[in-house]
């Protein structure tokens, strides 16, 4: 038996969230160091999965494990990587040291606490259990192992919203702690009945295929090669119905508009390491879920639904962006700016165009990358002052200068600026969606008007201008906060100048999950041809270089 | 007395008349070791009453608690002996005459009631936690369950240091009357078992040492409520014998399904009324769902589950419902299948109502053994989904269900026993805020009950709601899963909820504190957090076991 890549790189940081969790309370530096080591060690893990993934295999998946496990249920212990659940691991085994490293002090105990209480231990072993579940989801190819973990991970993930956040606010420490807690329930709530909505499904897809093969499984291969050779033939109504399910559960997690409305407070009340996860880790299991389950598993209602998504991610486009404009929080504007970027993501997903989904696949990488450098620079510029209001700062960049220069790097990847990472992604999205609907890929790019928006007033308010009094004094970004804002803003250039390594693993992926959905792109046109698309392309990364 | 005439025969009640042939009457067949279970609670029992009587009294605290474990850990070790021994499929056959089903699921339920009584014996011997009166150890049971509450008698006993070890014998004729009742085969059986169960619990609910008025007035209505149901489930069992001649499960089965092996003119009479049969079934139903718990016969639960003594509440709980919806399957899957298109669309109407209002009502609550009472109710329901499924797999859910569902219970119930401030145990919700800080490990592992009530993944409350669900999918009932799903998730706040009070608001200055706890209740919660999670992660083997039990004898 070859050695289990898969389940190890899940393994690593539950291990360590053990290990974490163990460490007595007055050890709280080993703590840390423990929980660096070990995201680093996942780290590894997942570039041994990156650097061994070969992308020229017909194989829908990689390094697959399989072995029993619930038999009555018809549950197998399936796992298995294409090449966006390869990238994704990637990024969330990359982002996860960061948030370690930029949470290095977040979780320290009040000098009240009890000496028993042990936040910091706490803390990172719980991002250490949501890396895990979260990897593991992304690995999974059994439905039912994919729900297990995508549920499992909303306890740690809970805790994280409701029991941490910023030190120093507007509210005393009593008020931030309600408001902490109302954030985490909401968040809990909306996606507990999403997931119980799935859940019904899933119970439905097992009871379609106990009756028509005979042995409900929950196995993506089995039920994808079954429904290709025809033993299984899902009828209409039911396949709505299931796929209905799912997606309801992927569109909160997400999150699409209108379920959308528990993400601002949790990313704002809690500290910005853990909202880093949330958008740039945990929510992405949603939109991958999207095209890995949704699609695969229900192509011809994926097609019936595809207007209404279509639509509905076009608001989450324009309305995320036209309340980020309108914003007084810097974290709050963040999480509405991420709203109407996942409004792309699954415009490109749902475009159903080659380069609509590999547009949208990348951009989850990239949009990782770039609200995490926006996002964890924000928080460390939020401990300096303790507020999170735009108005309580003012010519940041003459005292900060660094600061003030990472942040505006983070922000003009955010409005994806030619050269940095997500515009190729936006841009591949949007002509993906332009091919085959011209009028909505019109519309959509209002959403990156509306980003310079709010990205460049945000900059100026904070950034810009005569040094406000509470600034004055404020320090420079420290040695760790540099070791944590650097690599993100190389990749941010690296990426946008030279996105090849990653759309080559992509690639592949996207084009089997195209193929499942019978979709092939539209007719060549003589206006927009598709090789002249991929021209522009090309010629966009040169002139950006 | 007048002398006897000479000549004359004497006769007496030990004497007959030598003349006569002697009439053969067949002495009963009993299997007795097929009924070892039953007979060793019983008998020890039995013993545990002479113990009581014999033994110095401060010998009797450790010899009860010691010989009912035993005599529990006995009677489960003759469960397993029997199973493997093949009574459970091959040999699986009605013993006594009859009148008690020797088969898969009443082993399989025997053993899990058997479990849970060996957990409650745990939790009832605690004695750590109450502080001592008057430098005697006690535990949660009044001194002396006779004397007036508040009363001069109540007093001198408890500087006397009186102790109510009674409860250990009362706990093991319940488990007894338990055992045999999911195994009833016939409707006198499933009577008798009914009563022998429920008169122990009610005086056990009676017992609270602290807070005796609520505890009494628990128990009275508890008795009250109870009696009333029996009554009802006994006049079902007339009216059954008056439409089908017999008590016996199978011989009702015959004249339902209109094949009786013989037709006597009085049979022939009454086997075409058919208002007969389904009165009498609809009130043995009665009876059971009320033991069950289930809307609309669940109004004593919330009441009793408070007032009982937190190791009681525990115990019945579990128990109780294990063993009554044993009997529920039983009665529905072999008496009345062939009734099965009337009696599912009730069974339907009464899952439905029962999970929507144990969850929503469960909203309100303000005090922690109140709130669980409703969950109680709420899980109910879930259970029933698996009920109406009408198929084995609809019947091994069940018990997989019930299986995993006693451990989350008993495990919850004896955290709330650790939880305490000056009047005894803190059951108001609003005292727990912030028990996470104060205690950070109790209130982690009650974390992990509540998460199992909510049925969250990798824990064993999601294994059952999946398996109960699964199975009420396949057998045709879709819109009652959209329900039981939509329950979970109200169901899921006011878990959440009480996880939000105890980890993420302060703690107040005068609140409870955690008593430390002997290794008995240490060890009861062990038990409950390590099943909960086993079951959670790996329950294929434990699914199997229920698998192979699905399957009832007639």
């Amino acid at each position: 038996m070859s050695f289990p890549l898969l389940t190890a790189t899940a393994a690593v940081p539950a291990l360590g969230a053990v290990a974490t969790a163990a460490v007595p309370a007055a050890r709280r530096a080993a703590a840390r160091w423990l929980a660096l080591g070990f995201s680093l060690a996942t780290l590894v893990l997942a570039a041994v999965q990156l650097a061994r993934f070969d992308t020229a295999s017909k194989t829908p998946f990689q390094f697959t494990e399989s072995h029993a496990w619930i038999a009555d249920f018809g549950v197998r212990y399936e796992l298995g990587v294409d090449g966006i659940a390869v990238v994704l691991i990637g990024l969330t085994a990359l982002l996860v040291p960061f948030v370690v490293l930029a949470g290095w002090h977040d979780a320290d105990p009040l000098e009240t606490s009890s000496r028993r209480w042990r936040p910091t231990q706490g803390f990172f072993a719980l991002i250490l259990l949501v890396e895990a579940m979260v990897v593991i989801a992304f690995e999974a190819t059994d439905v039912f192992v994919f729900y297990i973990f995508f549920e499992a991970m909303l306890v740690p993930m809970y805790f994280l919203i409701g029991g941490f956040g910023d030190r120093a606010g507007p509210h005393t420490e009593a008020e931030a702690a309600g408001r902490r807690s109302h954030a985490a329930v909401k968040f809990l709530l909306y996606n507990l009945v999403g997931g119980l909505i799935m859940l019904a499904a899933v119970i439905g897809l097992y009871a379609v295929t106990a009756h028509q093969l005979g042995e409900g499984t929950f196995s993506l291969t089995r039920i994808v090669e079954a429904r290709a050779a025809g033993r299984l033939d899902i009828a209409t109504t039911t396949e709505r119905a299931l796929f209905l399910g799912f997606f309801f559960a992927f569109a909160v997690k997400a999150p699409l508009w209108p379920l959308h409305t528990w993400l601002p407070g949790a990313m704002t009340e809690t500290t910005a390491p853990v909202a880093v996860l949330i958008t740039a880790v945990v929510d992405k299991v949603g939109t991958f879920a999207m095209l890995r389950f949704c699609l695969q598993l229900f192509p011809d209602a994926s097609r019936w639904a595809t207007p209404v998504v279509l639509g509905l991610a076009l608001v989450s486009i324009l309305y995320g962006a036209l309340l980020a404009v309108a914003q007084k929080d810097i974290k709050r504007l963040i999480a509405y700016a991420s709203i109407s970027h996942f409004g792309f993501i699954v415009l490109g997903i749902f475009a159903m165009t080659t380069q609509g989904q590999s547009g949208a696949t990348l951009y989850m990488v990239n949009h990782g990358i770039s609200t995490a450098a926006l996002m964890l620079v924000a928080g460390f510029l939020i401990a300096r002052r303790g507020s999170r209001l735009i108005e309580d700062y003012g010519g940041v960049q003459k005292v900060a200068p660094v600061l003030a220069g990472t942040f505006l790097v983070g922000g003009l990847a955010t409005l994806s600026l030619p050269g940095l990472a997500p515009f190729v992604s936006e841009f591949l999205v949007l002509v993906g969606t332009f091919s085959r609907h011209p009028v909505l890929g019109a519309v959509a790019t209002v959403g990156i008007v509306l980003a310079a928006l709010y990205v460049l007033v945000l900059y100026q308010r904070t950034m810009t201008g005569p040094v406000a009094e509470p600034v004055r004094g404020m320090p420079d970004l420290r040695a760790r906060e540099l070791v944590v804002v650097t690599p993100l803003v190389v990749l941010l250039l690296v990426l946008g100048i030279y996105p090849k390594p990653v759309t080559d693993v992509l690639d592949p992926a996207v084009q089997h999950t195209m193929s499942q959905v019978h979709k092939g792109d539209p007719a060549p046109d003589v206006r927009v041809s598709d090789a002249r698309v991929k021209d522009a392309r090309v010629n966009d990364v040169e002139a950006a270089k | 007395m007048s002398p006897a005439a000479p000549g004359a025969v004497v006769h007496s009640l030990w004497t007959t008349a030598a003349a006569e042939a002697p009439v053969k009457i067949p002495g009963p067949v009993i299997e007795y070791a097929e009924l070892a279970p039953v007979l060793i609670v019983l008998g020890t029992a039995l013993v545990g009453v002479l113990v009581e009587a014999f033994l110095p009294r401060r010998l009797r605290h450790p010899a009860q608690a010691l010989l009912a474990a035993v005599g529990l850990a006995a009677a489960f070790a003759a469960v397993v002996a029997l199973a493997a021994g093949g009574y459970a499929n091959g040999k699986a056959h009605p013993a006594a005459m009859g009148a008690v089903a020797v088969d898969g699921p009443a082993l399989f339920l025997q053993g899990t009631i058997l479990l849970t009584g060996l957990v409650a014996v745990l939790t009832f011997a605690e004695r750590r936690l109450d502080p001592a009166a008057h430098g005697r150890p006690v535990d949660s049971f009044a001194a002396q369950a006779a004397a007036v509450p508040g009363g001069e008698a109540e007093q001198k006993a408890v500087r006397a240091g009186l102790t109510t070890t009674e409860v250990f014998p009362v706990l093991l004729f319940a488990v007894g009357g338990m055992l045999v009742f999911p195994a009833a085969n016939d409707l006198l059986t499933l009577f008798v078992a009914l009563e022998v169960f429920s008169l122990p619990l009610y005086v056990l609910c009676a017992l609270a040492r602290r807070q005796r008025l609520l505890s009494q007035e628990a128990a009275v209505k508890y008795f009250l409520l109870g009696a009333f149901s029996s009554a009802i489930l006994l006049f079902g069992v007339a009216l059954l014998y008056g439409y089908a001649g017999t008590v016996t499960y199978s011989g009702i089965a015959d004249v339902v399904g209109g094949t009786p092996r013989t037709v006597t003119p009085a049979l022939a009479a009454t086997m075409g009324n058919d208002a007969l049969l389904l009165i009498g079934g609809a009130m043995v139903l009665m009876g059971l769902l009320f033991k069950v718990g289930a809307v609309p016969f669940h109004m004593w639960t919330p009441d009793v589950y408070q007032g009982a003594p937190t190791p009681v509440t525990g115990f019945m709980a579990a128990a109780t419902k294990v063993a009554a919806f044993g009997a529920l399957l039983r009665l529905l899957y072999v008496v009345l299948p062939g009734l099965r298109w009337d009696w599912r669309p009730v069974m339907w109407g009464v899952a439905i109502v029962t999970m929507l209002i144990g969850a929503v009502v469960a909203v309100t609550q303000t005090d922690v053994k109140r709130l669980l009472a409703y969950s109680s109710i709420a899980h109910a329901g879930f259970i029933l989904a698996g009920v109406v499924a009408t198929s084995p797999a609809g019947v091994s859910s069940v018990l997989f269900y019930l299986g995993a569902y006693s451990f989350v219970t008993l495990g919850a119930f004896a955290v709330v026993t650790l939880v305490r401030d000056a009047g005894g145990e803190a059951t108001q919700l609003s005292k727990w805020a912030g028990l996470g800080r104060r205690s950070p490990l109790v209130a982690a592992v009650f974390a992990v009950f509540l998460l199992a009530f909510a049925g969250i993944p990798l824990t064993s409350g999601f294994a059952g709601k999946f398996a109960v669900f699964k199975a009420a999918a396949q057998g045709g009932a879709a819109p009652l899963v959209i329900v039981g799903v939509l329950a979970s998730a109200i169901a899921a706040f006011f878990y959440i909820r009480v996880i939000v009070l105890m980890f993420f608001n302060e703690p107040r200055p005068e609140g409870p504190t955690v008593a430390v706890p002997s290794p008995l209740t240490s060890t009861a919660i062990a038990v409950g957090l390590v099943v909960t999670v086993v079951l959670g992660v790996a329950p294929q083997y434990f699914l199997d076991l229920a698998g192979h039990a699905g399957v009832f004898v007639r």
